[in-house]
């Protein structure tokens, strides 16, 4: 058997597609993360909640703009939502087209964080609207926490849905992307805390989800690298100069690996994560750096 | 010809065994189309156009087969010349993905982008295992062969298929078109050409390319996939999103262990 054969061009998905997708992690993750530390969390995790809540909400505010920039009638964006073609008005909806649920789920999922963040300015006390406390409740937490499960992984599936060399090679993208969407927001979560002292009580949860994450990561790059080898185009994304991005998300593993080699599960060690603003920024360098690496590698 | 009918499958047959490399179905497609076409490109050969794209939608392929040094007198091969052209296929993979609904088949069978629909997110052009699509830099939005859909309408033949002077490129209905390339290819072998072959003629590729070809070597020598390696999008979803839906359950398993840990410190921190 040999390599895939790929013929397909580039469809110059750049810039505006990497911070969208940089976002669409990092939101859908702090989403899912904040609802776990409400549902099953102490009393005392509700701070730590609210920081995830109010990280989700301005990636969805920049998200439809990113996308609606990247095309090339910017304001067609609503096509992908309703058909306009002649005598054949009518909704858009392909489950087959990943771009085509994205969309939908986008809306869904802005919906729902724009609700949680106005509820948790008004459980902060900064703002009065008690109708989205009134709608912010457990179910609809549940509830967007799927979507943002959807929306911190169908980026990669996205891709995996086209004709082009090493995306289409591979099942592993939609799953690499969440699992590092979840450990970017558990350190981006943790960064917060220094501004807000009151949340430290749960930095020792999203310390060791960090740790688990980091290792979900590592096994999924795994996986990516062997279905690449099965297809023949892993030299594409990890020759040069794509290497340099790849020793970058490697890095941005190295601490939650290291305390899981070191402290295991113990929420102990949550102290240097707390601390030290240059580990989550690591941490968030990988996952910016592995989306550009599997972006750009294919592309130019 | 008889009238161009509506609701009957039309295309071409590219016979590349007849090709002289003229590029005058390149001219006669820029011309009608009104395409501009971009700055020439230096390449292999006398070709300079480079590739398909929003500008170019018929591009005259030119590989250089000519042994260094002859083998023996007449063993060496020729150039191997072959004018592409987006396939019309039967089971395209650019409509699959389009979010827009901007990808139609047209009463003639063909695949038509509808230049007000298309909102230019480029998702067909990373799904065309062709490489026919490009986004203009003008109008933004995806373009590509349109099999003359205006002249179709107007019962007129593709200006590609007109302007070719070998007859190279065939226009008319797909059933006739397959009659006439088996003809074709056993003249070929019969004459001892038998590196002859048809592409895209019957459903293994695609479901059958509306417009196919006659090839003189393999189709991955211009660019085209092999049968086994002319998959669709659409064949990655399932693998995509399970391992997705694995990795959601690990990753809020991975947070409910987290929580469970703390919750133990803290207890026996208490007791
Ligand atoms: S060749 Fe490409 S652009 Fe043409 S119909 Fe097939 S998939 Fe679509
Ligand atoms: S660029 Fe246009 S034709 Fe291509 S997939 Fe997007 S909307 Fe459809």
């Amino acid at each position: 058997m040999g390599d895939v054969q790929h013929f397909a061009g580039p469809p110059d998905w750049l810039w505006y597609i990497l911070a969208y997708f940089f976002l669409a992690g990092l939101s859908g993750g702090s989403y899912v993360l904040a609802t776990l530390l409400r549902l099953r969390g102490a009393p005392g995790d509700e701070p730590m909640a609210r920081i995830g809540y109010y990280i989700a909400f301005p990636p969805m505010v920049l998200a439809p703009i990113l996308l609606a920039l990247d095309l090339g009638q910017p304001l067609r964006f609503w096509h992908m939502l309703w058909n306009t073609t002649p005598g054949h008005p009518g909704v858009n909806f392909k489950y087959w087209s990943p771009m085509s649920i994205g969309s939908w789920a986008l809306i869904v999922f802005g919906a729902v964080t724009t609700v949680s963040f106005a509820a948790s300015l008004v459980r902060d006390g900064k703002l009065r609207l008690p109708l989205v406390t009134w709608l912010d409740n457990r179910p609809f937490n549940v509830f967007g926490s799927l979507f943002g499960l959807f929306i911190a992984g169908y980026t990669g599936v996205l891709l995996s849905v086209s004709n082009q060399p090493v995306w289409s090679d591979t099942w592993a993208l939609g799953g690499l992307f969440l699992a590092s969407g979840l450990a970017g927001s558990a350190a981006l979560m943790l960064l917060l805390t220094r501004f807000r002292p009151e949340a430290r009580p749960s930095a020792g949860m999203l310390s060791v989800s960090e740790r688990l994450y980091a290792l979900l990561e590592l096994a999924l790059i795994a996986v990516f690298a062997l279905t690449l080898i099965a297809a023949g185009t892993q030299g594409q994304v990890f020759g040069l100069p794509w290497l340099v991005l790849w020793l970058v998300v490697l890095a941005g593993l190295i601490p939650g690996l290291y305390g899981l080699a070191t402290e295991r599960l113990s929420p102990n060690g949550a102290a240097a994560l707390r601390h030290s603003l240059a580990v989550p920024l690591l941490v968030l360098a990988g996952v910016l750096a592995l989306r550009a690496a599997v972006i750009f590698s294919i592309q130019v | 010809m008889p009238h161009i009918t509506p609701g009957q499958a039309y295309g071409f047959f590219t016979d590349t065994s007849v090709c002289i490399g003229c590029k005058a179905c390149e001219v006669a497609c820029k011309q009608w189309n009104q395409l501009e076409g971009n700055a020439p490109s230096f390449l292999d050969g006398f070709d300079n156009t480079g590739r398909l794209d929003a500008e170019n939608w018929r591009h005259v392929q030119f590989h250089d087969d000519v042994p260094d040094e002859t083998l023996s007198e007449g063993n060496g091969k020729a150039w191997l010349l072959m004018s592409d052209v987006c396939k019309h296929c039967k089971q395209a993979s650019c409509m699959e993905v389009c979010p827009t609904n901007a990808i139609i088949r047209t009463e003639f069978d063909s695949v038509f982008i509808q230049p007000d629909v298309c909102n230019g997110c480029r998702n067909c052009i990373a799904a065309c295992p062709y490489d026919v699509i490009g986004a203009s830099h003008t109008t933004g939005i995806a373009q590509k062969c349109t099999l003359c859909y205006d002249r179709l309408q107007n019962d007129m033949t593709p200006a590609c298929a007109k302007a070719c002077p070998t007859e190279s490129i065939k226009f008319g209905p797909v059933e006739e078109l397959r009659r006439t390339a088996v003809e074709r290819l056993q003249t070929l072998h019969a004459q001892g050409v038998t590196q002859a072959s048809l592409y895209g003629h019957d459903e293994k590729v695609y479901g059958g390319l509306n417009a196919f070809f006659l090839l003189m070597d393999k189709p991955e020598k211009y660019g085209l996939p092999d049968e086994r390696n002319a998959v669709l999008p659409s064949r990655n979803n399932a693998g995509g999103y399970l391992t997705a839906a694995v990795t959601a359950v690990l990753g809020v398993l991975g947070g409910l262990i987290a929580l469970r840990r703390r919750r133990e410190k803290v207890s026996s921190e208490d007791g």
